[in-house]
């Protein structure tokens, strides 16, 4: 099962045959991702990693049956993928891409919303679901099966969630990176749901940072509706107000974003927050009790 | 990035948004010609000097003055150009350094010929997250801190939000200009200036517009006095010609040089410097450096390619600051292999000779054994961990 990514998932990726796209996707067939294709446009009929290249998503949908689309396009045409991949009728479309204008994002955002398609990201590391399929630039190998459902808007620090989980002796049903701009495809609060109703997951660690209404949201949503764990970590309780600090969506506006606001609401909505985030992974084995 | 206010009208005027016109003068010679060519076409021999610098509330610490003729705005052209100014907004606020003032504008007095006819209103554009759209504010308090007015009054200050497929529409443009309370040809002007303002944001990339004030005057013409604009970084590559404003001597000359090396670097006031792959990871690191009893001196994302040049660049400037104690380097290794980071940690060292700052090396991930392996036989003075929570311990032992 899991969520978003198995191993039954039919791959694409989208800036196949450039730099980034042609390292990263042949990671992700070594991890053994189903990578059914790619696309770059003008480069159909061609083979790159031993996978058919197609002109258009669609043609990729049409004849190699892809659901889950994995972009590597630079940051002036990634919108523009978005939307060709959620015309095409794919359901996951993930997202690396950083860089992306915020106008163009917002009518993303909107175009959609308004079909079935999943946006992860971008601005992220992307999904995997360990031993299944790995669909993003994540080292593979910290990550181990199991039952850890992990949500995070940061990469290495969500390989540092994912490392101290491992640690701890536990593993991950899926990790979902939803990336660190200001207007994010799947919220935390989304990616919440999702593993509230996914069977494999028997816990969660809801990784968040400064920014923002995203976790406060979701926190108010695990009480409402929550029926497992949460451990909860928000980056940035040193950052100063107004200023960027690196992820485009990390910039603290008000009294309401702040790391210290963000933990008081996590924690009144009954997540376990922890204030060091080298104690991620040991805090979760104590609510799983293991 | 922050446009100075000279530069925002320009953006503003090249959208035909009426503006407060001026002029602007990096010396007193130039501001008095500026000075005489505005009298020219105005007829008036009021105008304003006002300080340009990126921070608001110039007001308050005496960087915008009106003169009544030539010898006035030559004596507020002198004491301005040049002075530290300090407002709320620049570091430290009211007790802070201050400011430099390099350039000041020569404005006209927008509120010509009567000004007891005139009014003030407050508009602004941004991109509101949770809506996901763009949202005008807007507020009949004008020329004062919107903030407090929100917090005192905040049934006077409205939002409009904007469709993100279809854009501003006519009605919302009229129910601005019906709650702002005018009337006649003031609504109409309304209505126009705020169409052209937000074709303005959507046309330049602007993550935020803040007109403040945004005057209607006694002919009834809806005027920009003021105005605050910041870009979005990631869409100047097609807008060259507003990328070519940016006005580095505005911005941390360290963070501008840390830049240049493809380093995101911001400058803090701590004890304790780091060096992180990824941005999540730096303030989580930043956080751990807090709980162990130091405080970040900066915060670092080396990115995904901390090779030896980059990371002897980023251990030049940490260093520079004599407040630091220790310097952390956390790096979680993915695609960033370890070891290659250990050689270039390694490699720098060597090359700028001693570090007398203690150093605590942190690698983990893709090659992490083998990176270890290599800093542990180098027979540096560096102290490394392998888990967070040891990175955290070195930290508090060296701040002991």
């Amino acid at each position: 099962m899991a969520v978003l990514v198995t191993k039954d998932s039919k791959v694409i990726v989208q800036g196949f045959t450039g730099k980034e796209g042609s390292f990263h996707a042949g990671q992700m067939i070594e991890y053994g991702t189903n990578v059914v294709a790619g696309v770059t446009p003008g480069k159909g009929g061609q083979t790159h990693l031993d996978r058919p290249v197609y002109n258009t998503v669609s043609e990729a949908v049409e004849k190699a049956g892809a659901d889950v689309s994995v972009i590597f396009v630079p940051p002036p045409f990634a919108g523009d993928a978005i939307m060709e991949a959620a015309a095409a009728g794919i359901k996951t479309v993930i997202c690396i891409t950083e860089g992306i204008p915020v106008q163009d994002m917002v009518k993303v955002k909107a175009y959609i919303e308004d079909t079935d398609t999943t946006l992860i990201g971008p601005n992220c590391p992307g999904v995997i679901t360990p031993g299944e399929a790995k669909c993003g630039i994540m080292p593979g190998f910290i990550h181990k099966k199991g039952d850890i459902g992990i949500i995070s808007r940061s990469g290495t620090l969500t390989y540092e969630a994912v490392d101290q989980v491992t640690k701890a002796g536990m593993g991950q049903s899926t990790c979902i990176g939803i990336g660190g701009d200001p207007i994010p495809g799947t919220t935390t609060m989304d990616a919440v749901k999702m593993l509230m109703g996914d069977p494999e997951t028997k816990g969660i660690i809801m990784i968040g940072e400064i920014g923002g209404s995203m976790e406060a949201d979701a926190a108010r949503y695990i009480k409402e509706h929550g029926t497992k764990p949460v451990v909860g970590f928000i980056a940035g309780q040193t950052a100063p107000k107004g200023r960027t600090m690196g992820h485009a969506g990390a910039i603290v506006g008000g009294e309401e974003d702040t790391a210290e606001a963000k933990m008081k609401i996590m924690e009144e909505c009954g997540i376990h927050v922890v204030k060091s985030p080298a104690d991620i992974g040991a805090t979760m084995a104590r609510v799983m009790g293991r | 990035m922050n446009l100075h206010e000279y530069q925002g009208k320009e953006l503003l005027k090249s959208y035909d948004v009426k503006i407060q016109e001026g002029k602007v003068a990096e010396t007193v010679e130039g501001a008095l010609k500026a000075y005489r060519e505005m009298k020219e076409e105005t007829g008036s021999e009021w105008a304003i000097v006002k300080a340009q610098i990126h921070a608001g509330g110039r007001g308050k610490g005496g960087g915008v003055k009106l003169g009544k003729n030539e010898a006035e705005v030559k004596e507020h052209a002198e004491n301005i150009l040049g002075m530290m100014l300090k407002t709320p907004q620049t570091p430290g606020g009211m007790d802070g350094e201050g400011k430099l003032v390099r350039k000041i504008l020569i404005a006209e007095d927008a509120y010509r010929p009567d000004f007891d006819a005139c009014k003030e209103f407050y508009v602004s554009i941004l991109m509101d997250r949770a809506a996901k759209c763009n949202v005008i504010v807007y507020s009949t308090e004008g020329g004062m801190d919107i903030e407090k007015v929100a917090e005192e009054t905040p049934h006077l200050v409205h939002k409009e939000y904007v469709d993100a497929e279809l854009g501003l529409q006519a009605f919302q443009t009229r129910k601005i200009a019906f709650n702002l309370g005018l009337s006649g040809k003031a609504f109409k002007e309304m209505t126009r200036f705020i169409a052209k303002l937000y074709k303005a944001f959507v046309g330049s990339d602007a993550s935020l517009f803040e007109i403040n004030p945004c005057l209607k005057n006694a002919h009834d013409e809806i005027v920009a006095v003021d105005c605050k604009v910041s870009l979005d970084e990631n869409a100047l590559y097609r807008h060259k010609d507003l990328a070519a404003m940016r006005d580095t001597s505005e911005e941390d000359a360290t963070e501008v040089e840390a830049q240049s090396y493809g380093l995101n670097f911001v400058n803090l006031d701590g004890n304790v410097g780091c060096m992180v792959n990824g941005a999540g990871l730096a303030m989580a690191t930043m956080d751990i450096i807090k709980l162990s009893g130091g405080e970040p001196a900066n915060f670092l994302d080396v990115g995904g390619t901390a090779d030896a040049a980059r990371v002897e660049q980023a251990f030049r400037i940490i260093l520079r600051d004599p407040e630091v104690k220790a310097i952390l380097i956390n790096i979680f290794g993915g695609i960033v292999r370890c070891d290659r980071v250990a050689q270039g940690v390694i490699d720098a060292y060597k090359n700028m000779g001693n570090i007398e700052v203690p150093i605590i090396v942190r690698l983990q991930g893709t090659n992490a054994d083998i990176a270890k392996k290599l800093i542990d036989e180098s027979g540096l003075e560096v102290k490394s961990a392998t888990l967070l929570q040891e990175a955290a311990d070195r930290v508090k032992e060296v701040l002991a």
